[in-house]
């Protein structure tokens, strides 16, 4: 090695190692990411305690409506009285989504005229689908109004019908979502669990 | 006078003055202290809207002290979150104390954030060469928007809950990825006792380091460039034959012996707050917040602290998820932009046109009632006031470019003009 080679700066080997080293350390830093990133996710035990709840029936009487909670989330399970199912078809043209349409809002079994596994029970998760907020209920029919009874979410004026179908004109953009669910007896629902096809 | 800057630019001698040199040979102790502080000149024209940058400094003090108490005592679970915080009221000694001077301090925080960045509008303090220090700034008040919601969860109220809940659900309006994202905040499939325990990390760790840091960084920046002063005029144009500018004094003691006054009147109405309302009508502390996080039931009038509620009604005005998320980001992040859309040739107040002062007066008013419009209900002509509000918040950062452009502005002097 002469004085010279000495003084001379070999560009491309430091360019060579920069890159090298920055490409290396940027998968590395990757692969390092996975495991923080991966523990913000819903842990093996909130997992677990989302694991379906059962809701016995029998006690509910019609035009009642229960409040259970599944997977920390609002579940409404409302039976609804034969006026109450008489007033589902009555202001279809004032609906967003009379069909049930949206197929992330239901599963295919409840994308019905009532929107249900068995018209008498309505299922929906009480989460306002504009900003999470639990609607209240509102099941006393205003004709006055054209109300025919239905959900009302006090944050920011939201409307669904006893379907849990939402009005036009409010900020809601979809109806409720129904939960997954099925009929272990006559008198007890899954909720949480569908057994496939149902 | 003179004997004051004497004994400033004076060494002390004897022992102490061995350790100073002692020190300096080893860390720049002296030379940053001159560069920071006793040899920092700053205009001598300074008036009383130039003491909330050191007052946010003071609440920031209060909060990390504070703070630091409060974590002796609280309990960040789901189980015992609330039940901590009225241990923390009724059997800790001075807890209730501490504990108002922290929710007190949170609020001031922002009022007195509100006025220095309002300050800034004043005399265009975010225009070249002070971009930067604007930036810098602006991601403060995002990351002081962060630490306040994620605080207002840990109480674990009706009010902490659903506040929560609201604004975590924003983010479901993305398109595609918002149900991913909004899990991966919450951690589960609701807000939970996880949810809660991370909030708490975020508020104790992450965030304040973020606000230290960038603090650090804003006074950095201020200091390479210097401070704007009324007139917005560059006071380094006219120095004196020492190299000190003709208008600017140092920072100590002249400017610090004002702030120390100021510092004393803003901590005589911080008391007043904290022994005498320090729930402020429901303002500071939502009434609805004295009730343990229920999720079976949403509070029937549901309103955020008072210090988002311009941003929240402007949310609420639009009646679509996904514009509403968009607009209400949109207001939050536009005065980050500022320094870019105002075009006037003139930095002050004082030099501008008739049209910026009406912009800037009706943008005043229009954020103060977008602020009283969030707590009113979504309602009749409230929302309809909501929506004629937003439009003019849109139209003052929006239009800027242009009105700012054909404004008459008139002549800046050389010098600092005192008034009064």
């Amino acid at each position: 090695m002469t004085e010279d080679d000495a003084d001379r700066i070999d560009r491309n080997r430091r360019h060579f190692l920069a890159v090298a080293a920055a490409v290396t350390g940027a998968v590395g830093a990757g692969f390092v990411a996975v495991p923080f990133l991966s523990s913000l996710k819903p842990s093996a035990r909130a997992q677990a305690l989302g694991a379906p709840v059962e809701v016995p029936l029998s006690s509910i009487q019609a035009g009642e409506m229960v409040r259970v909670l599944w997977r920390g989330k609002l579940i409404f399970v409302l039976r609804r009285s034969s006026p109450m199912l008489d007033t589902l078809d009555g202001h279809l043209d004032k609906l967003r989504d009379p069909n049930s349409e949206v197929v992330e809002q239901q599963p295919e079994y409840a994308a019905n005229d009532t929107r249900s596994l068995r018209p008498e029970w309505l299922v929906v998760e009480g989460s306002c689908t504009h900003l999470g907020c639990a609607p209240l209920e509102d099941f006393q029919p205003r004709p006055v109004e054209g109300w025919d009874g239905g959900f009302f979410c006090p944050c920011h004026g939201s409307k669904f019908d006893l379907a849990g179908r939402v009005f036009k004109g409010v900020p809601a953009p979809t109806n409720l979502r129904v939960p997954p669910y099925r009929f272990v007896r006559d008198d007890l629902i899954l909720i949480g669990q569908d057994s496939g096809a149902a | 006078m003179a004997k004051v800057e004497a004994e400033v630019g004076k060494r002390p001698e004897g022992a102490m003055g061995g350790l100073i040199k002692w020190i300096d040979d080893r860390f720049p102790m002296t030379s940053t202290l001159e560069y920071h502080v006793t040899k920092y000149y700053a205009a001598k024209s300074f008036n009383w809207w130039y003491v909330f940058g050191v007052l946010a400094f003071v609440v920031l003090a209060i909060q990390l002290i504070t703070g630091i108490f409060l974590t002796m005592n609280y309990k960040p679970s789901a189980e015992e979150a609330f039940a901590s915080v009225e241990y923390i009221m009724r059997d800790v000694e001075w807890g209730w104390l501490i504990r108002y001077l922290h929710s007190t301090g949170a609020s001031f925080f922002f009022i007195v954030v509100y006025l220095h960045m309002f300050r800034a509008m004043l005399y265009g303090s975010y225009k070249k060469p002070r971009e930067l220090i604007w930036l810098i700034g602006m991601l403060i008040f995002f990351v002081l928007m962060a630490e306040a919601f994620a605080g207002y969860l840990l109480p674990w109220g009706q009010m902490s809950y659903w506040g929560a809940q609201v604004i975590i659900s924003l983010f479901g309006a993305i398109p595609v990825v918002g149900d991913g994202i909004v899990e991966f905040i919450r951690g589960d499939y609701s807000i939970s006792d996880i949810t809660l325990n991370r909030f708490f990390a975020l508020h104790v760790i992450v965030l304040p380091l973020a606000l230290i840091g960038l603090v650090f960084v804003h006074i950095v920046a201020l200091h390479e460039v210097g401070s704007n002063n009324p007139d917005g005029i560059d006071i380094k144009k006219n120095k004196g034959p020492d190299g000190v500018p003709l208008d600017g004094v140092a920072f100590h003691p002249y400017h610090t012996s004002k702030d120390l006054v100021a510092i004393l009147v803003f901590l005589m109405i911080f008391s007043a707050v904290v022994f005498f309302a320090p729930e402020m009508g429901g303002y500071f502390l939502e009434h609805a917040n004295f009730e343990p996080a229920n999720l079976r039931a949403t509070p029937e009038h549901i309103a955020p602290v008072w210090y988002f509620t311009p941003f929240y009604a402007i949310l609420r005005a639009v009646p679509d998820k996904l514009w509403g998320f968009i607009l209400f980001g949109l207001s939050v992040v536009l005065p980050v932009f500022l320094p870019w859309l105002d075009r006037s040739r003139v930095r002050s107040i004082r030099y501008r046109g008739w049209i910026y002062k009406s912009a800037l007066t009706v943008f005043v008013i229009t954020f103060l009632t977008l602020g009283w419009l969030g707590v009113q209900p979504a309602e009749g002509v409230y929302v309809l006031l909501a929506r004629i509000f937003t439009v003019l918040y849109f139209a003052f950062f929006l239009l800027m470019p242009y009105y700012t452009t054909i404004d008459k502005t008139k002549p800046v002097p050389e010098r600092v003009v005192y008034h009064g």
